[in-house]
């Protein structure tokens, strides 16, 4: 690990979302420690989204408590200090890269210089001057990305950064996000591509809105004998619907 | 609020629409067209009533076509994800919607010197006030419109609901604001409502410029009724972005 943990960025406490009705986290506990990168991984639908909405602040909650930095999640103080990556990329279509990523980092009293260098991390430089709606999806949510990290923010939240992109691209990112890591930045990232969980520090399988397990991924693979992270989400499914039988 | 992201802002809305030429040029060359038509229509009929009707169109071409726009692209805003991803930012609720205000109030006063100068070289109309007085009212109209379009985009959830919101919004208020009728010749109710309706002193203020050699202390007391709009469509209107959503 690069850096050890001296507390936790991210502590969720017997968060309750409803959405439309329906219990989308019954009851959540969390703590994502400083300066890692933790992996948030399970099916779609499973609460990864909202639970992530929830540590930015955007998210109606019905009871429980999300402290982000000591604050409480959507303060007006986190929000120079905490990024938000959407699922789908929020950019607008009708800019180039550039202006996109010059616009939310002015927002955020950054200099051109720095969201270039923020382009040039997702690398997009060679499409720098293209509208984003004339991009690949995956270019997109990559011109999305580099509006997140231009800001520099000591918390990341990022929905599904990885989706659609090829092996090489999703490499590159993760070592983008290692770095930040390194850096002391805390990332919380979510995905649906178990391979990717070899890449963080630590995984938090989530299932019907429920912590199937929370730990490093050696120690998942202990636990459940398991060859990779796919196959140890398996067994701990298997656990749990062996242990409450509906 | 901060005057860096106003600006930021600001810039962002006119670099998008300076991408989108075809809006541009239905907005600059769209009322000098219809201008041009009504002089045309007025052409051989007795009485002047070009030189009524005229300078109260340019009171409200700008507010017509800033409602539209506005409504439109705080919609796209609000469905594209950008709005939320602002919201997370260090980005005032007053930043955002003074950014579009100033944004449009440029492409307004663009509009109006257009408007004005075909409608007095081309279409030949009489104005016996200051011409600067009528691209002040424009500009004021214009961010009227601004205005009230972000407070009605609030309640749109599709850009076809917005759409519809013009009608609704709008028509009302051009038939009571003196045109069809003068509005002291209005049944009692209706000259009531069309006392408090905000394009009605536009038209007024419009109309007084057009007919007095010296109108600013009747066109003051006009503009600051639309001030008063504009400051209370603008706080409804924040009220319409909302931070937490469920």
């Amino acid at each position: 690990m690069s850096s050890p943990a001296t507390s936790d960025a991210v502590v969720v406490d017997h968060l309750r979302v409803l959405r439309g009705g329906r219990e989308v986290l019954p009851d959540l506990d969390l703590r994502v420690p400083a300066g890692q990168v933790v992996g948030l991984l399970g099916p779609s639908g499973g609460g990864k989204s909202t639970l992530m909405r929830a540590v930015v602040g955007v998210q109606v909650t019905d009871g429980g408590s999300v402290t982000v930095l000591g604050e409480p999640a959507g303060s007006p103080v986190l929000r120079h200090r905490v990024g938000y990556l959407t699922q789908a990329p929020s950019v607008y279509g009708d800019l180039t890269v550039r202006d996109n990523v010059r616009y939310f980092g002015r927002v955020l009293g950054r200099t051109g210089a720095e969201a270039d260098a923020a382009i040039e991390a997702v690398a997009l430089a060679d499409h720098a001057g293209t509208r984003v709606d004339r991009l690949s999806g995956g270019q997109r949510s990559r011109a999305s990305l580099a509006c997140v990290l231009v800001g520099d923010p000591e918390v990341l939240v990022l929905d599904e950064p990885t989706v659609g992109l090829d092996p090489v691209l999703r490499r590159d990112l993760w070592d983008v996000f290692r770095g930040l890591a390194a850096r002391g930045r805390t990332v919380l990232v979510s995905s649906h591509v178990m391979d990717e969980a070899v890449r963080c520090d630590r995984l938090v399988l989530l299932r019907a809105g429920r912590v199937l397990s929370d730990s490093t991924l050696p120690d998942l693979l202990d636990r459940t004998g398991a060859e990779d992270a796919e196959h140890a989400f398996l067994a701990l499914v298997d656990e749990a619907d062996s242990r409450e039988p509906s | 609020m901060n005057p860096r992201i106003t600006l930021a802002t600001a810039g962002r809305v006119l670099r998008q629409l300076r991408a989108d030429h075809r809006t541009v040029a239905l907005i600059v060359v769209v009322p000098c067209v219809l201008l041009g038509l009504l002089a045309w229509v007025y052409a051989d009929a007795p009485g002047g009533v070009f030189d009524r009707i005229g300078p109260a169109l340019l009171g409200v071409f700008p507010f017509v076509v800033m409602f539209l726009v506005t409504s439109i692209a705080t919609l796209r805003e609000r469905t594209s994800g950008t709005l939320e991803r602002l919201l997370t930012s260090p980005m005032g609720k007053g930043d955002l919607m003074l950014g579009y205000a100033l944004a449009f109030g440029v492409v307004a006063v663009l509009q109006a010197v257009v408007a004005t100068a075909f409608a007095v070289l081309v279409a030949g109309l009489d104005i016996a006030g200051p011409l600067w007085l009528l691209v002040v009212i424009a500009l004021v109209d214009a961010v009227l419109g601004t205005a009230l379009g972000l407070l009605a985009s609030g309640f749109a959830r599709t850009e076809f609901q917005a759409v519809q919101f013009m009608p609704a919004f709008v028509l009302p208020q051009f038939l009571l604001c003196g045109l069809i009728l003068p509005r002291d010749a209005l049944p009692g109710p209706l000259e009531a409502v069309s006392d408090v309706l905000p394009l009605s002193y536009a038209v007024d203020a419009m109309q007084d410029v057009g007919a007095r050699a010296d109108p600013l202390g009747d066109v003051l007391p006009s503009l600051g009724v639309i001030a008063v709009w504009i400051v209370v469509a603008l706080v409804l209107g924040s009220l319409t972005l909302r931070r937490r959503t469920p």
